[in-house]
């Protein structure tokens, strides 16, 4: 298929992987921002074909990860208490609240819709005009203007029963709060490709400056990641540092202005708390007072979720590259994709998740 | 729609005095015998049925498959096939990849009050239209009714029973490392075709469910190469992958699967990477795999493609026109025992796993 198949080539992986041991000499750490790559890495085998000197190290960048418990908490009273309908996307059907998962809540006669667009929740407002309709917004910069646009959409129509739970989350404020952390050994980075689709790079050159390191915006499939591979080793080989885009055929310099300008509009940047790695300055997006009817933490404010407890979960040292998935004791054991006992193991992009289902159990 | 748009002309829906089902079409009086008088037993007549006994008789002799199976999907009507059809053949094909030619069903309906009439009007033709082309007989079933908001729409069981081919001998415990693994078309049609219509998830497609009976086929197939076609099981629910791991699981072998052999619609594979989905997971209702002796992996596989069974066939069934996409897909191992582990197309390996409860899509 055009645009997959091409960066799926077997001889063109062959290549790149040949440049790569050419060039690598040193000792290298590089962190993969985005989930989709960790889930690219895994699912076609690539960390078992990097030369032993590259070690990879999964990014915080699966919005489902870092979520926090009370949010979660949230939109289950809200759909089992409050008669709320209660959209999400898929994936966040299954990670552990305090007491329990959406899917538990739909099975205990929650309203909870699986969808893949919050236009389609505005929908369902509309059909539902005695229901209050929920959409819960999740995701990094790459699903914020759909949602933007869904709370547009609802203030045309004038719809007094549809807000959104917004969860949102920026990646550069991530990344500069472990490049800031002494803990984390990360030489360099893949930024996310489809997060600068929507953003475009203006973001990262300061980052790339202050902290010194190089940033490649990469890709999901196998080309793409082992490109985006090789060209941080060849500035890290070089001693040098700077922002190179891999993922050219889909992400420009200036983003899609359009889809900023909405983003900004609807949202503010607030600081946000990241489960498993806490709060972050500036990291979240927040809806604007103007927006505020549209907004179901303002809407809901009444209802009040209990503190989360903290659970033996060690996402936060997987997410900034501490640990590995299988170093941390309860992986595989107490914790497993049936049973995730933090969010890391429920979705596909996780990296424990990503671990425990493609990684050979040699 | 129906594979044969111009068949529900012949069956137009009877008068009935109600446009949709209501309680008392479940209550066993007048309106279950008029729904049934009209319905069930005016298209899927035969003389079983016509003995309208509390129970068929049926005269049984030798070797006989017997299987169950009900029938939730929403929505009922789906591109390329309807949960009516999909439950004959669901049936069909569960006796057909054990060896056996279907030969009767039961049929049981629960029906939600309010089902539109017309819809299920829709569904008993493409019951008797699968009936008909598999040669099978209702001889048996049930009507119920629930309350609106009890169940889905409609619910359907059906159970069959298959006389066992002569020459079949499948079983888990024929197979042996070396054998092939055949596919025998392309991955995940059946529930890519019904995700894109479900709320919420709807994308354009011109992709139908692959729902078909499988049985001249795999008759055809243990007909001509016997004990050579070790197993056979149709990969319904969970996918591909589900079934190559239950076969890894109960043989105590492992398998080998080669991306770069699996047979994969562009359609479908755009509509998997759009939604997060592997294409291994995703149900089909037309597939079977078969794990046969390396030493005819080849015949069996070009017999599949091209139809060409030669002499050793005994019975001479409808043309099989569905297997051009057909592919050996991967191998039987003694190496990673009770693992499925998959070759990517980069030459990367990886572990499939056992999936895991319900397919999400994923955010982005």
């Amino acid at each position: 298929m055009k645009y997959l198949s091409e960066f799926r080539d077997a001889a063109l992986v062959k290549t790149l992987l040949r440049n790569i041991n050419k060039t690598v000499t040193g000792q290298w750490n590089i962190m993969e921002v985005c989930g989709g790559q960790t889930h690219g890495l895994v699912r076609h085998g690539i960390l078992d074909m990097l030369p032993d000197k590259i070690r990879m190290i999964h990014g915080p960048g699966c919005p489902v990860c870092v979520t926090p418990v009370s949010l979660i908490d949230k939109a289950i009273e809200l759909c089992l208490e409050h008669n709320v309908i209660l959209c999400s996307y898929g994936d966040m059907l299954r990670v552990p609240g305090t007491e329990m998962s959406l899917q538990k809540a739909r099975a205990a006669g929650g309203n909870v819709r699986i969808l893949y667009s919050p236009l389609e929740a505005v929908d369902i407002a509309k059909k539902n005009p005695d229901r209050q309709v929920v959409f819960f917004a999740v995701g990094f910069e790459t699903t914020a203007p759909a949602n933007a646009l869904s709370v547009m959409q609802a203030s045309n129509l004038k719809l007094t029963n549809y807000s959104i739970l917004s969860a949102h989350v920026m990646v550069p404020p991530a990344m500069e709060a472990i490049m800031g952390d002494k803990e984390t050994q990360v030489h360099g980075f893949l930024a996310a490709g489809h997060v600068c689709t929507v953003m475009g790079l203006s973001e990262y050159e300061p980052l790339v400056k202050r902290w010194k390191m190089p940033v490649v915006v990469t890709g999901f499939e196998p080309v793409d990641l082992l490109e985006g591979i090789w060209l941080v080793i060849s500035q890290l080989e070089k001693g040098e540092y700077q922002l190179q885009n891999q993922y050219k055929r889909v992400v420009s310099n200036q983003g899609n202005r359009q889809a900023v300008e909405l983003v900004k509009k609807v949202f503010e940047y607030r600081n946000r708390d990241w489960r498993g790695i806490g709060e972050i300055p500036l990291s979240g997006l927040f809806l604007r007072e103007e927006f505020r009817e549209y907004d179901a933490a303002m809407k809901f404010k009444d209802i009040k979720v209990p503190e989360a407890v903290e659970t033996e979960c060690l996402s936060g040292d997987i997410m900034k590259g501490k640990i590995k998935p299988p170093e941390c004791p309860h992986f595989g054991n107490k914790c497993t994709p049936e049973h995730p006992l933090g969010a890391p193991m429920v979705s596909s992009e996780g990296a424990c998740a990503a671990y425990y289902q493609y990684k050979m159990q040699s | 729609m129906s594979k044969k748009p111009g068949f529900r002309l012949l069956c137009p829906m009877p008068e009935m005095d109600f446009d949709t089902i209501t309680m008392g079409h479940g209550g066993g009086g007048k309106l279950t015998q008029d729904l049934l008088k009209k319905g069930v037993f005016s298209l899927l007549d035969n003389d079983w049925l016509r003995e309208q006994d509390d129970a068929a008789t049926l005269l049984l002799n030798g070797n006989v498959a017997f299987s169950t199976d009900s029938f939730v999907v929403s929505p009922v009507i789906f591109p390329g096939g309807t949960i009516g059809d999909l439950a004959v053949n669901g049936t069909i094909n569960d006796l057909a990849v054990s060896g056996a030619r279907p030969t009767f069903l039961s049929l049981s309906f629960i029906l939600e009050e309010g089902l539109k009439m017309d819809t299920f009007w829709q569904i008993l033709v493409s019951i008797r239209e699968a009936c008909a082309e598999a040669g099978v007989k209702v001889v048996t079933g049930d009507t119920k009714v629930v309350e609106r908001g009890k169940g889905d729409q409609i619910f359907i069981n059906t159970t069959g029973i298959g006389y066992i081919r002569e020459k079949a001998k499948l079983g888990v415990k024929h197979i042996r490392k070396g054998d092939a693994i055949i596919l025998s078309g392309p991955l995940a049609q059946h529930g890519i075709a019904i995700m894109s219509k479900r709320e919420g998830l709807e994308f354009e497609t011109r992709l139908e469910s692959d729902t078909r009976p499988l049985h001249t086929i795999c008759n055809q197939l243990v007909d001509a190469f016997g004990e050579s076609v070790h197993l056979m099981r149709d990969p319904t629910r969970g996918g591909t992958a589900t079934v190559l791991h239950e076969i890894a699981g109960q043989s105590g072998f492992g398998i080998d699967i080669f991306e770069k052999h699996l047979p994969i619609d562009n359609e479908v594979d755009g509509a998997c990477e759009m939604l997060g989905l592997d294409p291994l997971y995703v149900a089909n209702e037309g597939l079977f795999i078969a794990v046969v002796d390396s030493s005819c992996a080849d015949q069996c596989l070009e017999a599949i493609k091209k139809w060409e069974f030669g002499e050793q066939a005994s019975i001479i069934l409808k043309k099989w026109e569905f297997g051009e996409q057909a592919s050996i897909i991967g191998t039987v191992t003694d190496e990673h025992t009770r693992q499925v582990v998959l070759n990517s197309q980069i030459g990367g390996r990886r572990v499939l796993p056992q999936a895991s409860g319900e397919l999400l899509p994923r955010i982005c």
